[in-house]
């Protein structure tokens, strides 16, 4: 299972992305789990709404932290987000 | 002496909620405590709500509905609806006995994220036995419900001499079901299952070729189904790194109000677990006798004080050295440092006796009649 590149990507139904205030920070929660996230995870994932691919999300998030060359990091995070069943594409 | 210096406490992050100690079922390894029929007064449902705002207001956000079957409680959406506008991670873990598609539908709307069903066998004659109640057909309608209401679905099966046999068969039935976790809890010997360790307690040789096949099958079912492996402690070196460590993650509140930092807890000696009713949860948390009994390594003895996998396992499950070693402050005579392992090798070598034995003394069955006997 990889990631596809030319279709969107979505968070997964079954997971819910949530800002934690005790902890703060974001964090996944599923049956019985949680992950901790760090910022630039959380921002990824925020962004995995179903309509957006993964250049749309680089270059979203380049443009928002005002940087370039965030393609390689983002891309290996989201084959981990989905071997981990946190997002799918279909 | 230096003085009591406080361990650094962290703030709970697991709420585990037994709404009630009422059961239709009667499984034999029972988490609940062998006195629970003593113990019949429920909390009210403000109550309830008191304690999932204070509780998540420290912190805590996995939220488990337990029991008993928690759906006896008539207050359940209710409930559950509270614990989803403080922002909770809801789990209801049910044996999914009296769970109608109308429940499932209330329960989704009032925001409920996982139902968690457990099966007690992949056979209807094995499960009813187990569960002492007519029910395998309707878990496996609940479990296709779950499903089709669009929750994640977590099968429970705990694991014991009576259906290891049918490990093969029980992966396949989750399979069937269309699980997305699984869980395959080996029985834990505490309160119910303790009193029955003989009857329950599975062979090595059982455990190793139950644990291969579900190994096998995991690479089989990789990115479709994740599977839980809770390990069998008797057969291992190490003990269990219980609770994550005493009063750091886990907060569980019995039907009475009364706060534990186990589910078990109950069972020991003079810690005066405090009420709900009577002090709030920081309180509890922070200040309570209890929660602090266990907490850092203080207390410990050796081998364990002296030990360099102390952080690693925290001198596992105090239950356990209680119920087994005869003193809670002990090393967990599961570790092979332990003086007291021998209890563990003697338990092993009886179960596996009684499974021999041409008579097999019957088992105990969870019930209130059975509860007053024992207690």
């Amino acid at each position: 299972m990889t990631l596809n590149t030319d279709l969107p990507i979505q968070f997964s139904r079954t997971h819910r992305l949530q800002w934690e205030e005790a902890q703060q920070k974001n964090v996944i929660l599923y049956p019985e789990g949680m992950v901790e996230l760090n910022e630039s995870s959380a921002e990824i994932l925020k962004l995995c709404d179903g309509t957006r691919t993964l250049a749309q999300i680089v270059s979203d998030l380049e443009e928002k932290f005002a940087t370039q060359g965030l393609y390689n990091d983002i891309n290996a995070f989201l084959e981990v987000a989905l071997q981990n069943g946190w997002i799918h594409q279909n | 002496m230096a003085g009591y210096t406080k361990t650094n406490i962290t703030p709970p992050r697991w709420l585990l909620a037994e709404l009630t100690y009422a059961c239709p079922l009667q499984c034999p390894y029972c988490a609940n405590p062998i006195d629970y029929a003593k113990h019949d007064s429920e909390i009210s449902t403000d109550d309830w709500k008191r304690v999932l705002t204070q509780a998540r207001k420290m912190g805590a956000v996995q939220l488990g509905f337990s029991g008993g079957e928690p759906l006896t409680r008539k207050d359940l959406a209710e409930l559950v609806k509270h614990a989803r506008d403080l922002g909770y991670y809801s789990n209801l873990i049910t044996s999914g006995y009296g769970l109608t598609e109308e429940k499932i539908i209330e329960l989704k709307d009032a925001g409920l994220d996982h139902i968690q069903v457990s099966i007690q066998a992949s056979s209807q004659e094995l499960n009813d036995h187990i569960a002492g109640t007519t029910s395998f057909e309707h878990k496996k309608q609940v479990a296709h419900l779950v499903k089709k209401h669009g929750y994640p679905m977590v099968l429970c099966v705990v694991i014991h001499r009576e259906n290891i046999h049918q490990m093969a068969d029980i992966l396949a039935m989750a399979e069937d079901l269309g699980a997305d976790y699984l869980e395959l809890a080996n029985t834990q010997y505490y309160g119910w299952a303790h009193a029955n360790r003989d009857l329950l307690l599975p062979t090595k040789e059982q455990f190793e070729k139950a644990e291969k096949i579900a190994q096998a099958f995991k690479e089989t079912v990789a990115g479709k189904m994740k599977i839980y492996y809770v390990v069998p402690d008797f057969h291992e070196d190490r003990p269990k790194a219980c609770m994550n460590g005493w009063g750091t993650t886990f907060l569980t509140i019995a039907p009475d109000g009364v706060a534990l930092p186990c589910h078990s807890a109950r069972e020991l000696p003079n810690l005066d677990c405090p009420n709900v009713n009577d002090v709030s949860i920081s309180d509890i948390w922070n200040d309570s006798k209890a929660f602090n009994f266990f907490r850092g390594d203080d207390w410990m003895q050796e081998p364990c004080r002296s030990c360099d996998e102390k952080e690693k396992d925290k001198g596992g499950c105090r239950c356990q050295a209680y119920l087994l070693a005869g003193d809670m402050y002990a090393t967990d005579p599961v570790c092979s440092k332990s003086p007291k392992h021998s209890v563990i090798e003697e338990a092993i070598a009886s179960a596996r006796k009684s499974a021999l034995a041409e008579n097999e003394k019957p088992l105990i069955f969870r019930n209130s009649k059975n509860s007053r006997l024992l207690s």
